[in-house]
This record gives C-alpha cells, structure tokens and sequence, in this order.
C-alpha cells in the first residue's frame, strides 16, 4: 500500500489540486506522479504506455482533466455508432487510393505538444494511412485503411489520450473558411510581391524622368512593370471588382465602386501610356493600393476565423443514432434496434436512457423522470415529467430511460421552430451601413462630377494634355486612405475587445454600439450564474451539536452518483470532506422528491421537506430559530419568495438541517449595471422565468424595469415595441429561447456558456462572462468611432487639398503616390492610437496566442 | 547597358518561381497553422534513440507495477 497524499500536491496531468487522502499515483519511471483522479491516471497511463511521455516535456500547458468511467477500460467502445454505414456517409470521403478520410473537431487541445500527441498515438495505430492535427483551429484530418482499423477504434484512441474527438460533417461551414482564408491570402501574396517588383522598377522610372533616360529603357522598365501589375489586378483585386458589380446592381454604392473605379482607369491609362509610348504610368500606385486594401481585409478576415473557430466548438451535437422499438410489437421492453435519427418518422417509439439528449420533440409514452430543458430555457433546474407529457429535442434526460412517441421531427420540431423565429426576425432588424459606405455614395457622385468638369475644362483649352490630367485627378483623389480609414480602426478595436473576451462576429457593432440607449438582460445563466449554490445550511436546534460540515458530508455521501443540479453543487462544494460521512448503503433515489440510505446503521433522508416528512413519519419541522412551523409546506413556501431551494436532511426520525440552495447574481453583473447606467442608459429585463421571486434576486441592481414569465414571441414584440420608439437596443442572452430576440436587437450580446445556436444568431459572444465588460465595449466603440471620424476628415481634407492642384495639373505622378502612401500611413498609425489607450497587457495579448486558448 | 535585357527577364523568371512555389505552400496548407508548426520539430527531435531505450526499460517497469 502506497503512502496518501498527505500535502496538497497538483496533478502531473491535469495541474488540479490533488484531492487530500487520495491515491492515483502511477509509478512512471521510477518516479511516483501525483494524480487527482482515476480519469487522469488512465490518460497518462495510456500516454506512458505508449512511449509518448516526452508529451510531458515539451507541453506548454496543463491538460484537460481525464474524464473517469468514461467507458475505456470496458469492452463496449463508447464510439460504436460511429460504425453504422448509414451514419459514416454524411462524415467519411474517400480516397483515389481506396482509403477513407474524415475531419475531426478534437476537444481539449491545449498546446503545440498535443498535437504531436495526437498525431504520435494515432500513427502507432494499424491501418493509419495520414493524421494530420492543427493545433490552432482545433481540427484534424484522419485518413485510415477500412479493412485495418474501424473508425470507432480511431475516436476511442483519442479518447484513451484525453481529447474529445467530433466527426465534423460535410457541409459543415467550417470548411468554407479556411478555403476562403487561403485564397485571400494568396491573393495579398501576389499583390505584395508583385508591389516589391513594381516599386524596385518605379525607383529607375523615377530616376529616368528627373535624370533623363533613353525611350528604349523606359519602355522596357514599362512593360516589365506591366507583366507585374496585370495578375494584381485580374487576380489579386479580383474581391472588390466582384463586391463593387454586386453592389452596383443592387442600386446601393460601397466603398469598393471607387477601389474598382480607380484601379480599372489607373491600369487602364497605364496600358495605354505603355503602348503608346506617351504620358504617365501609375503601376506602383495600383499595386501598393491593392496591396494595402488586401492586408485590411486579411486582418479582418483572420480575426473573424479566429472567433468563429472559438464559437463553433461541434459541442451539442444531438445524438446520431437512437434505439426504436419495432412499431408492431410496442410491449416488448428492450429496444433492439439502432437507427440514425434522420430516418425517424412521426409515430415511432425510441428509448431514451438516462443522460441521455433527446433527438426529437415526442411525449413520453412510458416512465417519468427529470428533463433538463436548459439548452432551450436556460434553466438550470430540471423539470419533473412523467407519461402523456412533451418533451423537446435538444433537452437532456437526467433520471431514468424513457420510452417515447416521437411527434415532431426536423423542421416542425420546437428547435426548428424557434431557429424559423430568428431569421424572420433578422429580416426586420434595423441596417446600420457602415458610415464609409454612406459616405462612399458622396464621395463617388462629386468624384465623377469633378473629373467630367476637369476633362470638359482641358479638352476645350488643351485638348492632348486633357486625358492626363483627368487620369492624375482620378488617382490623387483615390479613396485610398478613406476606404481604409474605418476597417483599420474597426480591427484594432476589435483586437482590443477580444482580449478582454469580447469577440465581435458582425462588423457593424462597434459603430452602433456606440449610439446604444437601452440594455435588454435575460436574467437566468445572464445575470445571474444559472446555476444552483448552498447559501446556507439551518442547522435544526435539535441537532445544533453537530456542525454544518458533517451535515453537509452527509447529505453529499446521499447524493453521490446522481446527476441532478443539487447533487452536482454538493458534491463540488469546497467544504465537502466526504471523509466525515462512511459509505451509503441502500442508496434510493426517489424521482422529484430526494434519496434516502444507509450510512452506518441509521437511515438518512435528504430531499424535499414535505417528503421528507412524510417518509420519515416526522411530525413538524422545527424553524431554524426554533419555532415549530405547523406545516413544512408553508415554510417552503416562504422561502420560495427569495428564490432559494430548500432541502431538508433528517436522520430515523429527527430533522437534522435545511440546506438552502439559489441562483446567484453574477459577481460582476452589479458593478456592470451600474457602470452601464451612469453612462446614461436605461437597463431593463426580460426573463422567461415565471417565479415570482425572480424579482427578490434582482433587486440590487434596481433595474429600469423587470418583465417576468415570457414567452420568446413576447420577448420579440418586447424589444420591437422599444425599437418602434426609436430606442437603440443592446440585447444580452444565453439560451436558444433568447434566440430570436438577439436577432432582432440592434446589438446582440451571446454569453460564452450558451448554446451555439444563440452564439451564431448574435452579433458578440461574451466568452469571459465578466459583464463589465459591456461598459467598456461601448467606451471602446465611442473611442473607436471618433478615430473613424478623424480617419475620414483627414481623408476627406486630403483629397480637398490635391484635387484642386491635380485639376490644374501640378501634380507629377510620383507626387501623388507619395501623398497617397503617407495619408494611408497617416489613417494607420492613427487606428493604432486606439490600442495604445487599451491596457498594454491586451493589446500584447491580442497580437500574440489567441488569448482564449484555456477555454 | 544591353545586359539589362538578359537580367531583367532572368528577375521575372525568378519571381514566377518565387509565386508558384508561395501558392503550393499555401494550398498545402502550411499557412493554416502558423503556432504550432514552428515548435514540431522540437518533438520529433525527442523521439530519438536514447527515447526507445527508455520505452523498453518502460514497458518492462509498467509490467511489474501493474495491480493483479
């Protein structure tokens, strides 16, 4: 017998404490490594066993924690379904050679060194052709011989090392972007070589027109610069002629008409001049100009991957396959067959065991049990249901198998129907165009006015001299650092933010969060954590010689191995010492009531106090203060005004203690509030929740006005009523019945733990939870938005300065491409400042790792 | 001067190289994973000789601890 821990240790794993008096430890040459759990012990196991400790060494963060009985030391492959052919179609390609391939989301990668990790364990497999791991977007490519290894055996593989490996399928949008990033990027590389050549060449031209130089060279250097600008422009500034011809024939002018505008007459005079033999060439104009554009768009484009890969996490994947009962013979008990869930019709019985997510909308035809509805509510607690009741797909069966009727699938179901909400809500929210694409439409209207003036100005007085000083009044008046003056600004801010978790999916955000003047809250798992807490244990004065801990060790001992909410929060109680309370025996869990057992010799009851009572054969139950209270109803009852769950704990037949457990308001939500507030905004609550005593919770935050026990439609006229008022709103929710409201809002605020669905429907994903973070997103836009306007005026004043002298012909082409670059140079470094006001500390961090790489 | 008519187009060979290689590395996805390529080649370093060595002394360790 190996020595317990005695000290606090951490484990070699995971970095967790090591829990006091456990034992784990593995014996790893020669060296005994602390570890926190069976789950961890299994993965470096598994590591060692294989050679890879060298993991160890080169990692540069903590793993995951290794999840225990997670089904791998049994036979039963928890990925079996995997192997269903009908299953495998939506996931696996195959290879010319006859191999198959398929890509994975693996969960839990933290560092470089997992990868190698990966990559290393999997290669030791039979039958594994290719694995290819990126460490940055989390996902990976796996190509494997079918007849050698089967694909159950690949993902248990990963699982043994501690990754949580998701088949992505096909047409999952995921592989649209990263095809989309590498062609933007091979068209910035083309743009920046072929802008090197251009450049080195213009420098001779330069020289050659102040210095004189023969027609023969000059031509030469010309068409050298030609055969480098012609893929810029028919490759590289390929995006902005496609978005300006878009935009022109939906009647509406961006800022990229006058990109395409400029660069067509620009190249095209140039070509002209070059085969003539006459006038200006503006080569290097074009491809510093598209260079820089494309650079803008790139930043752009990465940190919009970036987020959307932190976003997209494959989780709440609704299960795949799920078990039928054969329609015919619905008595028999045991489900026999597996089917994939999208060839399940309406009137089929399915099984559903206990954890397990339900696949459709359906009513319970047999059993009872507690159905956590959190995904769709955002309600912790879970809701006692039993036969003759609906339930949702999407919602998780927590206590017993269910046999169900299945009622609705794919597009009529509860899910799909809300999602439907949504996008008919995104038709009617409110555009705000970006104040440079208003401004765009202005700008190119006076634009071509002035050049038409220009040109009937010369052709009348100096008809050969006309088309170039039209051309030159073109290219000086280039949109160049207007059409960068908001991107610049908008990436810089949204760097900022992200380091402080706040990632911004839709652009427009930072300029109307600026104009918001109300903020809408969700209230449960929004406002506050969503998630239960013991806020005090009643000692019985009965009982008041035995202290709170052994109480609440006891109570935690009963509730061991159960998965609901109280149970959860027990048993991860810091102050549970489970060591004060010996083994439960004739452990009974009592769906919607409590648990009963045995520790010792004497029975113990935790649950509800009526149940309690009844079961324990009490008589009434004492008050904390001592006063007897006639009936246990009427005292939860009371307590149910502050929002708070009580649990009684009785020992034979004599009350123990109450444990009280609540919602909490998130630590941070009063100082967000009111930091929100004395910027002068109204902050208001619409919550689905129908307890009264939801408005108990709230009352520090002395909120605007509480609307309780809505529905999502309700919530929609809600937030409409206010916009019709001409109020801007900022919305800020987690769960899927949040959804259509976060479409509809001006600015929409997802937090980082709610369902995908209401992260992609919203415009920023709070990923840290820290509300304070709000009030400083709308300083940092109000920041953002006057550096916008300062980049515009002097792009404006820029132009109002060198148009006049164009139009009159003063100025020589290497004049305006020194005037262009500075006033981009000028726009840049003044987007820049904005980072500078930010923390340093981010601002560093946003230009290094992703910052979000722990979550 | 005349010389410039070889140089220059031996340049533009050059950068055609220059391009078709920066495409191939692009398309085969070297650029999608700029953080953790560059440490790699740290830990293929490890998995040398002396690191099979430990894994015999290893497996022949993990063996004798194992419970049963």
């Amino acid at each position: 017998m190996t020595k317990r821990a005695s000290v606090h240790q951490s484990c070699y794993h995971c970095g967790l404490d090591v829990p006091l008096n456990s034992d784990f430890s593995l014996n790893i040459e020669g060296i005994r490594r602390a570890m926190c759990c069976p789950g961890c012990a299994a993965v470096a196991g598994t590591i060692f066993g294989n050679g890879l400790q060298s993991f160890y060494t080169f990692r540069s963060a903590p793993s995951a924690q290794g999840v225990a009985n997670s089904g791998l030391d049994v036979e039963e492959n928890p990925y079996a379904d995997w192997d269903l052919i009908d299953i495998q179609s939506d996931y696996i390609s195959h290879t010319d050679q006859g191999l198959q391939s398929i890509r994975l989301y693996i969960g839990n990668i933290t560092c470089a060194a997992c990868t190698w990790l990966i990559e290393q364990h999997l290669g030791k497999l039979p039958g594994i052709d290719r694995v290819a791991i990126n460490g940055t977007t989390r996902r990976g490519e796996i190509t494997w011989m079918a007849e050698s290894i089967s694909l159950s055996e690949i993902l248990r593989a990963i699982k043994q090392i501690g990754y949580e490996p998701s088949p992505i399928d096909h047409d999952s949008k995921l592989s649209a972007t990263t095809d989309e990033s590498r062609q933007l990027l091979l068209r910035l590389g083309v743009a920046g070589l072929a802008m090197m050549q251009t450049g080195m060449v213009a420098i001779a031209l330069y020289a050659g027109s102040f210095q004189g130089m023969q027609a023969e060279w000059q031509t030469l250097l010309r068409f050298i610069s030609l055969l480098f600008v012609t893929p810029v422009v028919f490759y590289s500034a390929q995006p902005f002629f496609t978005s300006a011809w878009r935009s022109l024939k939906i009647g509406h002018l961006v800022m990229d008409v006058p990109v395409a505008l400029a660069i067509t007459l620009a190249y095209s005079a140039s070509l002209w001049a070059t085969l003539r033999g006459g006038g200006e060439v503006y080569f290097d104009s074009i491809t510093m100009f598209s260079f820089f554009l494309l650079l803008g768009r790139f930043a752009e484009q990465r940190i919009r991957d970036k987020n959307l890969l932190l976003l997209n996490r494959g989780t709440e994947r609704p299960p795949v396959v799920t078990q039928v009962f054969p329609a015919d013979s619905a008595q028999v008990a045991k489900a026999d067959k597996q089917v994939p869930i999208k060839s399940l019709s309406v009137g089929d019985f399915i099984r559903v065991d206990a954890g397990q997510i339900i696949p459709c909308d359906g009513l319970i035809e047999e059993g009872a049990s507690q159905i956590s509805e959190a995904l769709l509510t955002g309600e912790s607690q879970p809701q006692s249901k039993q036969a003759g009741q609906p339930v949702y797909g999407g919602t998780v069966n927590g206590a017993n198998p269910l046999r169900i009727k299945v009622s609705a699938i794919g597009e009529a179901s509860c899910l799909a129907s809300i999602v439907k909400l949504a996008e008919r809500a995104a038709l009617d929210k409110p555009q705000w165009a970006m104040v440079a694409d208003r401004l765009a439409s202005y700008f190119i209207a006076l634009l071509l006015l002035i050049a038409g003036a220009v040109a009937t100005y010369w052709w009348f007085h100096e008809p050969q001299r006309a088309l170039w000083i039209t051309l030159s009044v073109l290219v000086v008046t280039c949109p160049c650092a207007l059409s960068l003056a908001t991107p610049t600004a908008l990436t810089v801010a949204s760097n900022i933010l992200r380091a402080r978790g706040f990632l911004i999916n839709r652009m427009h955000v930072l300029e109307t969060l600026a104009s918001v003047d109300q903020v809408v809250f969700d209230k449960t798992g929004t406002l506050t954590e969503g998630r239960l807490k013991l806020v005090s244990v009643n000692v019985s004065p009965t009982a008041d010689e035995i202290p709170e801990q052994q109480m609440v060790a006891w109570a935690g001992s009963l509730e061991r191995g159960s998965q609901h909410p109280i149970a959860i929060t027990l048993l991860n109680h810091p102050d549970l010492d489970l060591d004060l309370a010996s083994a439960v025996t004739e452990q009974d869990f009592v769906i919607g009531s409590g648990v009963s057992g045995k520790i010792d010799t004497e029975i113990f009851y935790f649950g509800r106090p009526a149940w309690v009572r009844e079961i324990a054969g009490l008589c009434d139950m004492p008050d904390m203060s001592g006063i007897c209270l006639k009936d246990a109803q009427s005292k939860s009852n009371n307590r149910a005004e502050s929002q708070s769950i009580d649990v009684a704990l009785a020992r034979n037949g004599e009350w123990l203690a109450t444990l009280s457990f609540s919602d909490q308001l998130r630590p941070t939500a009063v100082a967000a509030v009111n930091q929100l507030r004395q910027r002068g905004l109204k902050v208001s609550l619409l919550s689905g929740d129908p307890s009264p005593g939801a408005a108990q919770i709230l009352k520090p935050l002395a909120l605007n006005d509480c609307q309780l026990s809505l529905q999502p439609q309700q919530k929609l006229a809600s937030i409409r009523k206010l916009q019709q008022s001409g109020t801007k709103v900022l919305m800020v929710g987690d769960g899927i019945n949040d959804v259509p409201v976060l479409q509809a809002a001006d600015v929409s605020v997802a937090l980082g733990q709610a369902s995908d669905l209401s992260q992609i429907h919203a415009d920023v994903t709070l990923l840290s939870g820290d509300l304070r973070a709000l009030p400083e997103a709308i300083v940092t836009a109000t920041q953002t938005r006057r550096i916008i306007k300062q980049n515009i005026i002097w792009a404006i004043a820029y132009n109002l300065v060198a148009l006049p002298l164009a139009a009159a012909g003063y100025v020589a082409p290497w004049a305006a491409a020194i005037g262009m670059s500075a006033s981009s140079l000028l726009v840049m470094l003044n987007a820049l400042r904005l980072a500078r006001g930010a923390k340093c500390s981010g601002w560093m961090a946003a230009n290094g790792k992703p910052v979000m790489e722990s979550l | 001067m005349e010389s410039l008519y070889l140089l220059i187009p031996i340049s533009v060979i050059f950068i055609v190289i220059a391009i078709r290689l920066f495409f191939w590395a692009v398309n085969s996805g070297q650029y999608d994973d700029l953080d953790s390529e560059g440490e790699r080649i740290l830990f293929d370093q490890a998995s040398s000789v002396d690191e099979l060595e430990q894994l015999e002394t290893l497996d022949k360790k993990e063996q004798l601890d194992k419970p049963q």
